[in-house]
């Protein structure tokens, strides 16, 4: 019960098609999880499970030991369930301050505000500079995000989300379409994420896993096929069947 | 100390930009308005409408232009601003130039909370049949409840009092055209606080991703009905505005064609921008005044190809498109 | 009983004559994703034709159907190559004023060369006086504009269903993108839909101009009547058109018959309940 974040016999089916099939996990806070699984496995759909913006056909979600199944995704956010995004949603006329900005004046129910600049709100852009700093991105600030690199921009989503001060983060694949010489930067940003904090990244670049996760996850065919250390993974018989055999035969481990 | 350097070049740079901007426009309205009256002193009551008409363009930007929602039935909130200043004056005696504006700005918010629950239930092609169809509603109520609006004769025997007691709403329109200005002014300065408000900031980053918004805690839908509000207020000035000066309200108010025209001055100044609000009006209602009067028959088959005349070769509005000319210059002279 | 029968006969009457305007709008709206305002400025332009021949060159009903679709197709198909082609794929907002541009242009050149009176297109002798169904008489023109629309929905089920170019045509609506790969030729298929959408309106602007009286406005007032017609019934879909078609004809029929003095009120209410009600279509595939 001590659990931060839970999900129980999560279910999903689009017609007859079981997309997500009884999927429980558990985190507790700190946890760094990795969630991985070959194309089509069912993650993107967990995702949009998890963070309220599918809703489940059967099953539970619980954050904090409160049910969170009937709540939208506004109410999960603003409860501490944040994600990135796998392909970067940024406002492209915006700049990363303004971004950050915006996320903390949210956070702390200030984005209604009528007047006042943020760039005049001491607090606010304390922590704004405080993250773009931490994050590399200080020189940035004032650039308009359409004039950032990629690279730069998958830092900033980090930020982003950060600055929602989440309980639990999932990181929708944070490195993919990164150029190898900027994947230190994330990298080291997903070290430096705070402690307290329950990590689920979905990745397919098992470096970056091996290196980030203390346990990991897969998904296949909507089902999960193995939870446990990152050591075993790739001697697990039903791990190596669902990457390495026909994907046919995957969907039906479950 | 070099961090706390940075913090300051932060907090400091993008600020003092805003307030040159703020001083600039208000500069610009000002020297605009005394030269439209010493240029154009038996033409003040056309000043006088285009002011009224640029607080409507004003607040469909707001809408259109930073929340990113098309909508062809933007004058229904001008309009009951309109009909509520009139009304007061007309039927309940209330004279006070102040009230009836204030009138008119709560009609018009009213009018905008109205249209927003409605719009903003639809998306896309939905959406925009609403808003016109939400016009068309306006305009038969306002026809119909002819013992309240004078139907299709107008809404006569609107008498505003002097304002401060003092100054009279003269034959010349000296006192509706300064009183005009006056209330552009203070609207440009308040919409100039609300756009860099957090607020402001929000509905930026609505009108390019909803969906990321929502991912960030906050609903989209809530603050586009907050604007909406804020956008009918605004309207509902300039509604009032009309009213008082020229001491009728005409059907015309509520129409579809005033919508249009609306979101055709808007897009020929240029979406997103106060400024280009503003220039697109002057712009359209002067051109309006010179061709309708040269050949009235051929106004409609003028706006139409004017229309299509930016979308193909201005799509930024003369505004927009001279402001992006102009920086790619000073970029390359660095 | 009576007063029943004739709401029921006229309601119908206007429903298909909606249905012959609207569904080319539906299908090319389905199909190059563009926001057309301008569609009702077509099927008035075939209805001032049509007067134009019937009335001042005194020919025959047939010879002005035909003239006006044929002339209105050939006025369209510069307009399509010029302007149109340029918003596909355009945000909603350039569609719009792009649109309602052209509108606002023909509305002042019909204005200009027509002038601003109302045009009536007289009939063909056998179309005129009314037809005895033993218990009740009906105008023998309605019968021909609910003929009419029947005719129009067949036809285009058959083209859509079992031919090759409603294959095309169904593939380009799903995914015009994928159908280009696999070899259809999208601009061939958006050319004709486009023509014979605008043909349809003209057409439908013609016969239906004893319910929809050809006049400069035309083009604005029933803008939102077709528009409606499309976002209530899902863009593309004929049988969505179908039923949004009957059920506003409907509204507006007996708003007019009942409440002559709030009838317009009632029918813009409705297109915002029957909005709010269904948002996304009766289809509930509107994009």
């Amino acid at each position: 019960m001590s659990a931060l974040f839970e999900v129980t016999n999560l279910k999903r089916s689009f017609g007859g098609l079981v997309v997500t099939n009884n999927v429980s996990l558990s985190m507790a806070p700190g946890d760094r999880v990795a969630l991985i699984g070959p194309n089509g496995a069912g993650k993107t759909t967990f995702v949009n499970l998890v963070t309220g913006t599918l809703p489940p056909s059967s099953g539970e979600v619980r954050l904090g030991g409160e049910t969170i199944t009937r709540i939208n995704a506004i109410g999960r956010v603003r409860r501490g369930l944040v994600r990135s995004f796998q392909v970067t949603r940024l406002f492209q006329d915006m700049t990363p301050a303004e971004h950050v900005g915006l996320a903390v004046l949210q956070r702390d129910g200030r984005a209604g505000r009528l007047f006042g600049n943020f760039l005049s709100m001491p607090d606010v852009m304390a922590e704004v500079s405080g993250l773009l700093e931490k994050l590399g991105l200080a020189e940035l600030s004032h650039r308009k995000v359409s004039e950032t690199a990629y690279g730069q921009q998958r830092l900033l989503e980090i930020a982003l989300a950060l600055a929602l001060k989440p309980k639990v983060l999932l990181l929708d694949e944070p490195a993919a379409g990164v150029p190898q010489s900027d994947t230190g930067l994330i990298e080291q940003a997903l070290d430096d994420l705070p402690k307290d904090l329950a990590v689920l990244m979905i990745e397919h670049d098992m470096d970056l896993v091996f290196r980030f996760a203390k346990r990991v996850i897969v998904l296949a065919g909507g089902s999960i096929i193995f939870d446990g250390l990152p050591a075993d993974v790739t001697k697990d018989a039903r791990v190596r069947e669902a990457y390495l055999g026909s994907y046919a035969n995957a969907s039906h481990v479950a | 100390m070099t961090v706390a350097m940075n913090n300051e070049t932060i907090i400091n740079r993008p600020r003092s930009g805003a307030l040159k901007w703020d001083l600039i426009g208000i500069i610009v309205i000002v020297v605009c308005a005394a030269l439209g009256y010493v240029l154009f002193p038996d033409n003040l009551a056309l000043l006088t409408r285009i002011l009224a008409v640029a607080l409507l363009v004003l607040s469909l930007d707001l809408v259109t232009g930073y929340c990113g929602v098309a909508t062809l039935g933007h004058a229904a909130l001008f309009g009951s601003g309109a009909y509520a200043a009139g009304i007061l004056s007309a039927h309940f005696g209330i004279n006070n130039p102040f009230l009836m504006t204030f009138g008119g700005i709560i009609a018009g918010a009213i009018a905008g909370l109205f249209c927003a629950v409605i719009m903003l239930r639809a998306h896309g092609l939905p959406q925009l049949v609403l808003s016109i169809a939400l016009i068309y509603l306006f305009h038969e109520f306002a026809n119909k409840a002819s013992s309240w609006t004078g139907g299709s004769d107008g809404l006569a025997g609107i008498m505003p009092g002097p304002v401060f007691g003092l100054y009279e709403f003269d034959l010349f329109g000296h006192t509706a055209y300064f009183f005009g200005v006056a209330l552009l002014l203070i609207v440009f300065v308040l919409l100039r606080i609300l756009l860099r408000s957090p607020f402001g900031l929000l509905c930026r980053g609505i009108r390019e991703d909803p969906l990321r918004i929502r991912a960030m805690g906050a609903s989209p839908k809530t603050a586009l009905v907050k604007m909406y509000v804020i956008s009918g207020a605004v309207a509902g000035t300039g509604g009032a505005l009309s009213a008082i000066s020229t001491q009728v309200v005409a059907l015309d108010a509520l129409s579809f064609t005033q919508s249009a025209e609306a979101l055709v001055m808007l897009v020929l100044g240029g979406t997103g921008s106060l400024f280009g609000a503003i220039a697109g009006t002057l712009i359209f209602m002067l051109f309006e005044d010179y061709v309708s009067a040269a050949n009235p028959f051929h106004w409609l088959t003028m706006v139409g190809a004017l229309l299509i005349a930016v979308v193909l070769f201005a799509p930024k509005g003369i505004y927009g498109t001279a402001v992006a000319r102009f920086s790619r210059r000073g970029e390359g002279s660095q | 009983m009576q007063t029943v029968f004739s709401i029921a006969i006229d309601a119908l009457a206007y429903g298909m004559v909606l249905f012959v305007i609207s569904i080319g709008l539906s299908v090319t709206m389905g199909l190059m994703r563009v926001v057309n305002l301008a569609h009702g400025a077509f099927a008035m332009i075939g209805g001032y034709i049509a007067s134009y021949v019937a009335r001042d060159l005194g020919m025959g009903y047939a010879a002005a159907v035909i003239a006006a679709v044929v002339i209105t197709i050939v006025i369209a198909i510069p307009i399509e190559r010029l302007l149109y082609r340029r918003i596909y794929g355009q945000p909603e907002l350039t569609q719009v004023l792009m649109t309602i541009g052209i509108t606002f242009c023909i509305i002042g050149i019909a204005n200009y060369v027509m002038g601003p009176t109302l045009k009536t297109i007289p009939l063909a002798g056998p179309l005129q006086g009314s037809a005895d169904l033993g218990f009740r008489a009906i105008s023998i023109h309605r019968l021909f504009a609910i003929i009419c629309g029947l005719v129009v929905a067949l036809g285009l089920w058959l083209v859509i269903e079992k031919t090759s170019f409603g294959v095309k045509l169904r593939a380009s609506v799903d995914n015009a993108a994928m159908a280009a790969a696999l070899g259809v030729r999208t601009e061939f298929v958006y050319a004709v839909s486009f023509a014979v959408a605008v043909g349809l309106a003209a057409f439908g602007g013609v016969v239906g101009a004893e319910l929809l009286p050809v006049e400069p406005y035309y083009a604005l007032r029933y803008m939102v009547t077709f528009l409606v017609v499309v976002s209530v019934g899902g863009a593309g879909s004929i049988p969505g058109a179908l039923i949004a078609c009957l059920v506003l004809g409907a509204i507006d029929t007996t708003g007019r018959y009942l409440m002559p003095e709030f009838g317009e009120f009632f029918f813009y209410l409705a297109v915002i309940a029957i909005i709010c009600v269904f948002p996304r279509g009766f289809a509930g595939r509107v994009t």
